[in-house]
């Protein structure tokens, strides 16, 4: 097979929404046979939601999918798996207990007579395409036994064995080493020669110019930019991905800093983080910018005590702590509200003013017994400074909606009467409404002499609100900025981790 | 509090009345009040351990050793007294809540610090503690006459017009009460089994909670180990074997959500007198045995549908209008 100029697999104008949110909007790809085409664009931009619709998973609300110029519709990942569009996950889904061959042609194995698996076909087919990758695995070893990037080439593998003409690749790379990337590389560049289409998806600008033909650029949901890859620049591709129209109002504020509150040095931890260290000083926003799965989180969580460092130190107020655990935490006036609130923020089943002291139970019972009045008028006070709507404090937190359960979570710890108050992507997921009235009351915070630690993926909240920045790549700190020099372009630049766009 | 008294608990009084009320059509002396007060006291023993069993539950787990504690506590206590009739009966009673208290701290130790699944655990100790009974007695029974008198006749002792066993049970019913709804550790029950990555980030050690749930719920089943080889005045490998279903049962018909984070004192004290009510009006209105398990099973099941529905949420809060509708 040869390139040619007629799409194997186009998307036409493409719309997907979701309740309140415009996922994709009339978005337009086109994948042709032995080229590489990079899918570029912030989080939260569409590209998962992409993969998800050319797999079937998610069915579009309008717009088209062709295959050959014919429009075709998945209503199954079946059936897109029968149409030859195959996607590599980002975490690999396959079945640890479960041979490689078994893991290759789940789904679809070799029959023999009775209808059953005919599992000597099923081990000489997995070795072919095992031979045509040019990797030495033996079909039988159970998976679990191999490593990450063996797992991703038995996940590639499971891929052709469906005789896939689109392959997606959802940040293959994610995972691997320096060496297992190269690798992959040539595997691509083989998939290429085999007149295979491929839908890159990446955040890394190095693998993009490395592997990629053409490119499309995702951001909001649409789609802003296409063309070869020949012709375009790194910096330009930043600015398609960020160059967005700045129309969010975020609160002014006066800078104005007192004492260092917080310093951390040389937080280490054996597989998420290295070498962290930054201070604090009351009355200051620090914006931690990254990629998802830079390890802002995961930093976050070892700061707070759910997780243990295996270096490093903290100082609250110049004073040495050791935080084992969030009681700790909490006691040195280090409070964390989480990203996921359902999961880790509220507990629905609890009414509000329980919610929000739970963590202040010691300052509101005697000897262990609850002094109830005392509960309700700490509940109260803060919940009221939240300007939070709900008809009684005895209401329970999952009838609240989204933005007010935020409330609830945020007033639980601000009853702690914290120092430093680390807010995780405090405006994912919630409407442009509650956000701004969560940008004011975080502006209100910082006025009172609170430190706020603001880890977020929202390139114009970042610049917005932080006064400082520290952005994380790959579980280290790429940078430090000031707010002056803080734009989105250099944001992108060092999450991303390109320094010819610095400039 | 009172929403949910309205929702989940009231519908099981006015189920329970419902059910009196078939009953006495059928059969009138059922509802008098000496027989109700009877009927109190026969349940008293699964009131007493569902409540620790609620507790339990609360917290995600389950402890299916219940009924397996109590036998192997009851058993303990019988060869005590044996070995020393003169031991005033309140030391036999500490001993007895004593030593439950041991046994629900290894449940508590092995899902704490070992992290294992509370149904292998509590599994495992059931018959673990079974199997004891055994070595300690090689399957012999200890009868009536080996017992000595003031061990037999505390729980049938009279106090106020009610035996001990009613007072006991009662009592156990307002302490916890009281523990769960006004101290940090009732609190904490609610909170690690509502959402257990909440109660971490809100500094409550989920783990070491659960730990104490099965602490209590194995003091109280030494505590009716004792109470129940005495009233019926025999222990043996086999007392009150496959009793944890029944508890459970009882947790479930009183709204206790098995997902944890759900469930109230008051609510398993209303399951336990359902199925009490249950086991001892049937015979009297002339239903087998075996329908009366199918009774109760059927309990079960519609008890579990009426609570999914009820914490089916008719819808959040986001109306103007509706936050100030109560």
């Amino acid at each position: 097979m040869s390139t040619s100029d007629v799409p194997i697999l186009s998307l036409e104008k493409v719309t997907k929404t979701f309740p309140g949110v415009r996922a994709l909007s009339e978005v337009s790809i086109d994948l042709y046979p032995g080229k590489v085409t990079a899918l570029v664009g912030e989080n939260g931009a569409g590209k998962s939601t992409v993969v998800k619709t050319l797999t079937g998973i998610y069915k579009p609300d309008g717009g088209e999918i062709r295959i050959d110029g014919v429009a075709v519709q998945f209503p199954t990942p079946q059936s897109a798996e029968n149409a030859g569009v195959t996607a590599i996950h980002q975490e690999t889904v396959l079945f640890d207990e479960l041979s490689v061959a078994e893991n290759i042609f789940l789904g679809h194995a070799p029959k023999g007579r009775f209808g059953l698996i005919d599992t000597r076909a099923m081990q000489r087919g997995a070795q072919e395409i095992l031979d045509g990758l040019g990797v030495k695995i033996d079909p039988s070893t159970i998976l679990k036994e191999l490593g990450t990037a063996n797992k991703h080439l038995v996940a590639i593998s499971r891929a052709l064995s469906v005789d896939a003409r689109v392959v997606i690749m959802d940040e293959p790379t994610a995972a691997l080493s320096h060496a297992e990337i190269e690798e992959l590389y040539e595997l691509v560049d083989g998939l290429k020669a085999q007149g295979k289409a491929i839908l890159f998806i990446s955040h890394k600008f190095d693998e993009i110019f490395r592997i990629a033909d053409n490119f499309t650029v995702f951001r909001d949901g649409q789609m802003v930019g296409d063309g070869a890859i020949a012709d375009v620049t790194e910096a330009e591709l930043v600015k398609m991905m960020v160059g967005r129209d700045v129309n969010q109002i975020f609160p002014e504020r006066d800078r104005n800093l007192g004492e260092e509150v917080l310093s951390v040095e040389g937080y280490d931890h054996p597989t998420e983080f290295a070498d962290i260290g930054f201070s604090l000083k009351r009355g200051e926003i620090l914006g931690f910018y990254g990629l998802v799965g830079a390890g802002r989180s995961e930093f976050m969580q070892a700061l707070f005590g759910t997780t243990k460092p295996s270096a490093g130190t903290v100082r609250v107020d110049w004073a040495e702590v050791t935080i084992c655990s969030p009681a700790d935490a909490v006691s040195h006036g280090i409070v964390y509200v989480p990203e996921d609130r359902g999961k880790q923020g509220a507990i629905v089943d609890l009414p509000i003013f329980q919610n929000v002291t739970l963590p202040s139970l010691k300052q509101t019972s005697r000897r262990g017994f609850l002094k109830l009045a005392e509960e309700f008028k700490l509940a109260r006070e803060y919940t009221e400074r939240l300007d939070l709507r709900a008809a009684s404090l005895d209401t329970n937190v999952g009838s609240l909606s989204g933005g007010n359960q935020q409330k609830v979570v945020i007033a639980k710890w601000l009853a702690t009467e914290p120092k430093v108050i680390i807010l995780d992507e405090p405006t994912k997921g919630i409407d442009i409404g509650s956000k701004a009235a969560v940008h004011e009351f975080m502006a209100e915070l910082a006025a009172q002499g609170l430190a706020v630690i603001m880890v977020s993926s929202e390139i114009p909240e970042i610049v917005g609100m932080s006064d400082r920045v520290i952005i994380m790549r790959e579980g280290r700190i790429a940078a430090e900025l000031d707010r002056h020099d803080i734009s989105p372009e250099v944001l992108v630049s060092h999450a991303a981790g390109i320094m010819e766009a610095t400039a | 509090m009172t929403k949910l008294l309205a929702s989940r608990e009231a519908l099981l009084m006015v189920a329970i009345a419902f059910l009196l009320a078939i009953i006495a059509w059928r059969f009138p002396a059922f509802v008098v009040p000496s027989n109700l007060l009877a009927v109190f006291n026969d349940t008293s023993p699964l009131i007493l351990l569902a409540i620790g069993q609620m507790i339990v539950i609360l917290t995600k787990c389950i402890d299916l050793s219940v009924a397996a504690n109590l036998a192997l506590t009851g058993m303990v206590v019988s060869l005590i007294n044996i070995a020393a009739p003169g031991l005033p009966v309140i030391f036999i009673v500490l001993i007895a809540v004593g030593f439950g208290t041991l046994l629900g701290m290894f449940n508590g130790i092995l899902v704490w610090k070992l992290a294992i699944p509370p149904i292998v655990v509590t599994l495992g100790t059931m018959t673990i503690f079974r199997g004891i009974i055994f070595l300690l007695t090689e399957g012999k029974w200890v009868n009536s006459h080996e017992m000595s008198d003031s061990f037999k006749s505390v729980p049938r002792a009279d106090l106020l017009g009610l035996p001990i066993l009613s007072w006991i049970a009662i009592a156990t019913v307002i302490l916890f009460t009281i523990v769960m709804t006004r101290t940090s550790l009732g609190r904490a029950f609610y909170a690690a089994g509502g959402n257990p990555h909440a109660a971490t980030y809100a500094g409550i050690n989920v783990g070491k909670t659960q730990f104490w749930a099965f602490t209590i719920s194995g003091a109280i089943a030494g505590l009716t180990g004792y109470l129940w080889v005495s009233r019926f005045a025999v222990a043996y490998v086999d007392v009150a074997a496959g009793f944890e279903l029944t508890v459970v049962a009882a947790c479930v018909i009183g709204g206790v959500s098995i997902m944890g984070g759900i469930g109230t004192v008051f609510g398993a004290l209303l399951g336990a007198l359902f199925l009490g009510i249950i086991a001892n009006a049937l015979p009297v209105v002339n239903i087998s045995p075996f329908s009366q398990m199918a009774i109760s099973g059927g309990a079960i099941i519609i008890a579990v549908i009426v609570n999914a529905q009820a914490n089916r949420t008719p819808g959040r809060i986001i109306l103007k209008k509706a936050e100030h509708a109560t």
